[in-house]
């Protein structure tokens, strides 16, 4: 089959490769019909990701057909439309029992790796590195999903993929992210990061009540698209002092809850934010934390930081003294998946959300090294990329231009 | 002497640290299979191997808690080490030398309280007190050379020195007996733990069916039961090599304990035991399995130290992780096999 492999640092490509089998009696193989270049991708893309190898396989946001399962799924079909969530979990585990879907003590064939970094292992994902489990990603023509009896989500008929697709991580991701922040009533919400996480996590903000929300962003396209879909009241970092104005926005007190939907590579040109990357550059450091620290920084006394962003190593210069002394609560983890799937299908269902609203592209899968590239540098206003690795013609369009 | 891992000689190592013995008749019980005090030390070593898994950094014997002498004389070092340091002008009278060596017995004291404070901090106390010895002469020269200062007061230097004397003989002593004790302990020791979501009795029934074991131990091959209580082992080493004994089971307590040990002739002498313990609030089952082994040398010490993994207990850990998930998901997780560009 066809598969988008990585090859290094700012280099993908598509190989042909073996098809998937089943290797355990859990497993089922699904054909692909609908994956999506995520912004998490975009670290492995920079190389910001550890344990990667050469011929890795990308892609975790998944859904398709199921075309064979193993002998001990018995509750799904061949014929079946699945999607897949990101975080592979057994079920069976103290931690699945938890809820704790992506702390699973049994889906990471590596956990020796990611225990000498982390302490202790958590979940193993979908193409995203041998630390966390070295599965084949979903960039692809077909995918061996581990546990199938528990993960994949069936799928009525009558909807198509790009409304569903984002249930396999973003759109959970974002509600998560929301939902961490323990949002009261009355509440503002500030959200750094108008790509597509952070436009699911305003949408998750207002369905939980959140009385304002606040996105912070410099691209104009994505501010745009937050204050068109989202209704938020945008900020552009380049143009004001986030700080400031958010003081004065909030009558003094700063926003109540705030939500870091940018992660490790954050830009930014202020000292602190050019000093990190001088020392991720000379290794001196692993992630540029400085969306996490105007976070911290602006969040009032009392008040929630969740951190849906994607951090993987050591951040330097964390104003922890902020954190003690305005008693506030950090909260983050990569999406629990399975608990957030089907409410979240629920709300598409009666019409609450259509998340293909963030979709600018829809590319082949021949085409997803451009997609990456396109999506790195945010050239042609892009926000989403969704591939259809069985279709061999399909309409490159931008919904922003249309 | 041949170092033998049998239940005698770790009875006689419990005997030896003076706690109290396990009423487990011949049970292979090595150090650090007791269980767990309280259930927070149990979670903290969770999926953890010790350590000191290597036997001769582990606790045994030789560490100076378990030597009272030592001990004693590690404090003493650190009393008489702050002694010389804060009131170098008093101990100077009282041994009998004049006050201008204030600088020197500070120094000494110096010494005194790092080779104190090594004694009882380090786990192989013996260079620490063969360091002692050598102070010790060291301040018997010096109070010799003392005798022929002005200020001298030879009586007491002379008590001074009969002390310090007294002291050497008591160092040398205690050296010795920990330098001879390190040989017995060249085995080496894996240990590992790992709590399973699933009942102590169903964890032993799955274990206690030896020919289990080489679905998640690495490297075992297979397992053949020859009687109730025998076995016969055989597992992979490099290039096709094979390593194989004969086991025989020591101890089986239904639902909380296994123990067994290599037969003579083994080609791995060694002895194991493994633990299954409810643990508090109804999470699951805390494992703890504890394997000895003494390596032999040559061509199959390299195939034995290759079951093992790189560092002791390697293994062992994965091996436990892999039981977990087989008894937890029912399956081992795994991506040998799947699609890559390296292919």
């Amino acid at each position: 089959m066809k598969a988008l492999c990585w090859y290094g640092k700012n280099d993908v490509r598509v190989a042909t490769v073996p098809d998937p089998k089943i290797l355990n009696p859990r497993d089922a193989i699904i054909k692909i019909t609908t994956t999506a270049i995520c912004g998490s991708d975009l670290h492995l893309y920079d190389g910001y990701i550890p344990t990667m190898e050469q011929g890795d396989i990308l892609g975790h946001e998944n859904m398709g057909e199921v075309v064979e399962v193993g002998s001990a799924v018995k509750n799904l079909r061949v014929g079946d439309r699945v999607v897949v969530p990101f975080t592979i979990a057994c079920g069976q585990c103290f931690f699945c029992q938890k809820q704790l879907w992506s702390c699973c003590d049994n889906s990471n064939p590596n956990a020796w790796m990611a225990e000498k970094l982390y302490g202790y292992s958590p979940s193993g994902l979908f193409g995203y590195s041998h630390m966390l489990g070295g599965y084949a990603g979903g960039q692809a023509e077909y995918l061996r999903v581990p546990f199938a009896d528990v993960g994949p989500l069936t799928i009525p008929d009558g909807i198509e993929d790009e409304k569903v697709v984002f249930l396999s991580d973003i759109f959970p991701t974002g509600y998560m992210a929301a939902e961490n922040c323990d949002i009261e009533p009355g509440d503002t919400v500030a959200i750094w990061g108008c790509g597509p996480v952070g436009q699911f996590a305003i949408k998750s903000a207002w369905m939980l009540g959140a009385a304002r929300v606040i996105a912070i962003d410099q691209v104009p396209e994505r501010l745009a698209l937050a204050q068109r879909e989202g209704q938020a009241e945008t900020l552009n970092f380049d143009d004001e002092d986030i700080f400031d104005t958010l003081t004065e926005m909030t009558g003094g007190r700063g926003p109540d809850r705030c939500i870091d939907a940018v992660g490790m590579e954050a830009h930014g040109t202020s000292p602190d934010a050019l000093l990190d990357r001088v020392k991720a550059a000379a290794f001196l450091a692993t992630d540029r934390p400085h969306v996490l620290r105007q976070a911290i920084h602006a969040c009032r006394k009392g008040g929630t930081v969740s951190v849906p962003g994607i951090y993987g190593g050591f951040v330097d210069k964390l104003p922890m003294g902020a954190v003690v002394n305005k008693a506030l609560t950090i909260k983050s983890g990569q999406t629990h998946m399975h608990r957030y799937m089907r409410p979240l299908l629920a709300r598409i269902q009666n019409g609450e959300i259509d998340p293909s609203f963030i979709i600018t592209h829809r590319l082949r899968l021949a085409d997803a090294p451009q997609g990456y590239e396109m999506f790195r540098y945010k050239q042609d206003n892009c926000i989403k990329v969704v591939l259809k690795p069985h279709d061999s013609v399909v309409p490159r369009q931008s919904t922003l231009h249309q | 002497m041949t170092t033998q891992y049998t239940s005698d000689r770790y009875e006689k190592t419990v005997e030896q640290r003076g706690e109290p013995q396990r009423p487990s008749g011949p049970a292979v019980v090595p150090q650090g299979a007791q269980p767990p005090r309280r259930g927070s030390t149990m979670q903290r070593t969770q999926l953890r191997t010790s350590q000191e898994s290597n036997g001769r950094r582990a606790r045994g014997p030789t560490h100076p808690w378990r030597v009272p002498v030592a001990r004693t004389l590690g404090w003493f070092s650190i009393g008489l080490g702050l002694a010389e340091v804060m009131a170098p002008r008093a101990l100077a009278s009282l041994i009998g030398v004049g006050g201008e060596h204030r600088m020197l017995l500070r120094l000494f004291g110096l010494r005194e309280m790092v080779s104190g404070v090594g004694i009882l901090t380090q786990h192989r106390p013996a260079p620490w007190l063969w360091g002692r010895v050598g102070g010790d002469a060291l301040d018997l020269a010096c109070l010799g050379a003392a005798l022929t200062s002005d200020e001298a007061r030879p009586g007491r230097i002379a008590a001074a020195m009969a002390a310090v004397a007294g002291v050497t003989a008591l160092d040398v002593l205690c050296s010795q007996q920990l330098s001879q004790s390190a040989p017995q302990q060249q085995g080496q020791r894996a240990e590992s733990s790992v709590t399973i979501n699933r009942a102590p009795a169903d964890l032993y029934r799955f274990w206690r069916d030896f020919q289990n074991l080489p679905r998640f131990m690495p490297h075992l091959s297979s397992v053949r039961v020859d009687t109730a209580r025998q076995s016969h082992w055989v597992a992979q080493g490099p290039t096709g090599t094979t390593v194989e004994w004969d086991a025989e089971i020591t101890d089986d307590r239904p639902d909380a304990l296994i123990a067994w040990r290599s037969l003579a002739g083994a080609d791995l002498d060694h002895a194991g035991s493994v633990r299954f313990e409810a643990a508090p609030g109804g999470r699951g089952t805390f494992v703890r399995v504890c394997m000895a082994y003494h390596p032999p040398g040559g061509a199959l010490g390299t195939v034995v130290a290759s079951l093992f993994g790189e560092e002791p207990g390697q293994h062992l850990r994965e091996g436990l992780r892999r039981f977990k998930q087989l008894m937890e998901a029912g399956e081992t997780a795994t991506t040998a096999g799947q699609p890559s560009a390296r292919l």
